[in-house]
C-alpha cells in the first residue's frame, strides 16, 4: 500500500517528464516547423499531389484532350457545376460522330468532391494545383475547360 | 564586493535625500509613491505584453508552428496591435448583471497582482517595499485575486462564469496550502521571511543546492501548486475553454477582458519571480564554494539580468506545463492536492526541520 503510493508518485513524475521532453525537443529544434510563409514563398510553393485546386481538362502538347463528350461527369456532378455542350462532327471516313463543343465548368458551385474526375471513363479530367481563384466578377468563375481549337486525342473513343 | 557597482540603493537614497531637501516630508513620500507607481505601471504593461507574445511564440514552436510573425520584426508588436484592438472594442453591458461588482472585479484581480509585485526584489536595493514578513505578504496578497475571479463569475449572471469561478475558488483554497507549506520549508532553512535577507543568504549557494533533498521537493511542489494557483493549464479548469467557453470572464469584453488577460500573465511573472527569489537566489549571481575566479566572473553580470534570466527560465517551465499536459478533471485536481502534495509537503517540512536542527545543510 505505502510502496504503491510512493511508486505511483515516481511513475507519475516519470511520465510527466517524458511529455515535457517531447515538447521541449520541438521547442529547441525549430527546423521541424511545418508552417509556411505563404505570400513570400509563392514562387517556390509546390502543392502536394492530392491537392484539389480546380477541375481541369488535361491537354497534351498538340492541344489534344481525351474528352469524348459522353456527359457522364455532367450527370454525376451533385451541384450541377458542369455543363457539356456537344456537337456532331463528320470524321474522315464520312461517319457522323459526337464530340465536345464546350466543357463548361462553374467553379463557384464546385465543392471539389472529385466525382467527375473519378468517374470519367477516359481519364480526361484532373485537378489543377492553382488555388488562387479569387476574382472580382462572378462571371469569371465560369470557365470553358477545352482550349480553343483543341481536338480529341487519337485512339480515345 | 565587485557587484556593489551595481548596487542601486545609493541611487535610490540619492533620490530620497534630494526630494526631502526640496519639499516637506509628506510631499517627498508622496512623490516617491507616484514615481514608484509610474515605474511599476510601465513595467507591468511592458512585461505583460511581452509575456503574451512570448507565450504565443513558445507554444507555436512546441506545436511545430511559427506563431505571430507579421507585425513588426518577428511579430514583436503583435500584442500591441491586439491591445489597440481591445481598447477600441465595445464594453458590452450584461442584462441583469450586478453592475457594480461586474465593473469592480477586473480591478481587484489586477490590483492583487500589483500589490504582490511591490515586495519582489529585482536587484540589490531595487525593491519597492522590503517587509520583514515578505513571503507571508506575497502569499496573502496574491490570493486576493481569487476574490476578483469569484466576483466576476458571480456578477456576470451566467452559468458558465459561475461554474468557472467556483472551480477557481475550490482550486485556490486547496493549492494555497501547498504553496504556503513549500515556502515554509525555505523559511525554516533561511530563518527569515524577509525577501532581501533570503536573497542575501544565498550568496554562497542557492537554496535549491544547499537545502539538500527537501529544497528540491519543495521547489517541485511549489511549481505544481503555483501553476494551479494562477489558473494556468493543466489546472485551467476555471476558464476551460472547451467546456466553459472562457469560465469566469466569458461575459467580459474589450479592455475589461484585457485586464483579466494581463493579470493572468503578470501572476505568472510574479510566481516565477518568487520561485526564482526563494529557490534560485533571486538577483544573486551563481557562486560555487571556493571558486574565486568563477565567482568574480559571475559577479560582473548585473543582478537585474540574473533575476530576469532565472525568472525567464521558470516562466518557460510554466509554459511548458501548459502546452504539454492535458487538463485535469476537478476530482483529479483535488486528489492531487489532498492525497499527494499535502502529505508529501508535511513530511518535507518535518525533514527540513530535522536537517536544520542537525545542522546538515551547507
Amino acid at each position: 500500500m505505502f510502496f504503491n503510493y510512493i511508486g505511483g508518485i515516481f511513475k507519475g513524475i516519470k511520465t510527466l517528464l517524458t511529455g515535457m521532453k517531447v515538447t521541449s525537443s520541438y521547442f529547441f529544434r525549430p527546423s521541424k516547423i511545418v508552417t509556411q510563409k505563404y505570400p513570400e514563398n509563392r514562387k517556390e510553393l509546390k502543392m502536394f499531389d492530392s491537392f484539389k485546386g480546380e477541375v481541369i481538362l488535361t491537354h497534351n502538347e498538340n492541344n489534344e484532350h481525351k474528352c469524348t463528350g459522353c456527359g457522364i461527369c455532367e450527370i454525376n456532378c451533385p451541384n450541377g457545376s458542369i455543363e457539356i455542350v456537344s456537337m456532331f462532327i463528320t470524321t474522315e471516313d464520312g461517319k457522323k460522330k459526337k464530340a465536345i463543343d464546350k466543357h463548361i465548368y462553374h467553379l463557384g458551385m464546385c465543392t471539389f468532391c472529385a466525382l467527375c474526375v473519378k468517374t470519367c471513363p477516359s481519364n480526361a479530367l484532373d485537378f489543377g494545383k492553382d488555388f488562387e481563384q479569387a476574382v472580382f466578377d462572378r462571371a469569371r468563375l465560369t470557365k470553358i475547360l477545352n482550349k480553343e481549337g483543341s481536338k480529341l486525342m487519337k485512339g480515345v473513343e | 564586493m565587485p557587484f556593489d557597482i551595481y548596487d542601486l540603493s545609493t541611487f535610490t537614497h540619492w533620490i530620497d535625500t534630494s526630494l526631502r531637501a526640496g519639499m516637506s516630508p509628506f510631499w517627498a513620500v508622496f512623490t516617491e509613491f507616484v514615481l514608484v507607481g509610474v515605474v511599476f505601471l510601465a513595467f507591468y504593461a511592458v512585461v505583460g505584453l511581452f509575456l503574451v507574445y512570448a507565450e504565443r511564440r513558445i507554444c507555436a514552436f512546441m506545436q511545430c508552428r511559427l506563431g505571430p510573425n507579421r507585425v513588426g520584426p518577428g511579430g514583436i508588436f503583435q500584442t500591441i496591435a491586439d491591445l489597440i484592438k481591445l481598447l477600441f472594442k465595445e464594453l458590452i453591458y450584461i442584462k441583469n448583471a450586478d453592475k457594480i461588482l461586474f465593473n469592480i472585479a477586473p480591478f481587484i484581480v489586477i490590483i492583487a497582482s500589483f500589490l504582490a509585485l511591490a515586495a519582489i526584489p529585482f536587484g540589490k536595493g531595487l525593491q519597492a517595499m522590503d517587509f520583514n514578513i515578505g513571503i507571508f505578504y506575497v502569499v496573502a496578497v496574491s490570493s486576493i485575486g481569487v476574490i476578483g475571479i469569484l466576483l466576476a463569475g458571480w456578477s456576470s449572471n451566467s452559468k458558465y462564469s459561475l461554474i468557472g469561478a467556483l472551480r477557481s475558488g475550490a482550486q485556490i483554497i486547496s493549492y494555497e496550502l501547498s504553496v504556503g507549506l513549500s515556502l515554509i520549508v525555505i523559511v525554516i532553512l533561511a530563518g527569515t521571511m524577509q525577501l532581501s535577507e533570503i536573497v542575501e543568504m544565498q550568496r554562497d549557494g542557492w537554496f535549491i543546492f544547499t537545502g539538500h533533498l527537501p529544497a528540491v521537493i519543495a521547489f517541485i511542489i511549489f511549481m505544481i501548486a503555483s501553476t494551479a494557483e494562477i489558473n494556468r493549464g493543466p489546472f485551467d479548469l476555471a476558464e476551460a475553454e472547451s467546456e466553459l467557453t472562457a469560465g469566469f470572464h466569458t461575459e467580459y469584453s474589450g479592455i475589461k477582458f484585457a485586464f483579466f488577460f494581463l493579470a493572468e500573465y503578470m501572476n505568472m511573472f510574479i510566481v516565477a519571480s518568487i520561485a526564482a527569489t526563494v529557490f534560485w537566489g533571486g538577483w544573486m549571481p551563481l557562486h560555487i564554494g571556493s571558486w574565486e575566479g568563477f565567482n568574480h566572473a559571475m559577479d560582473f553580470i548585473p543582478p537585474f539580468i540574473w533575476y530576469l534570466g532565472k525568472t525567464a527560465v521558470i516562466i518557460y517551465l510554466i509554459m511548458l506545463f501548459k502546452w504539454t499536459f492535458p487538463r485535469l478533471r476537478i476530482d483529479q485536481l483535488l486528489t492531487l492536492e489532498w492525497k499527494y502534495l499535502l502529505p508529501v509537503n508535511l513530511f518535507n517540512v518535518l525533514l527540513m526541520a530535522f536537517i536544520v536542527l542537525k545542522g546538515w545543510h551547507f
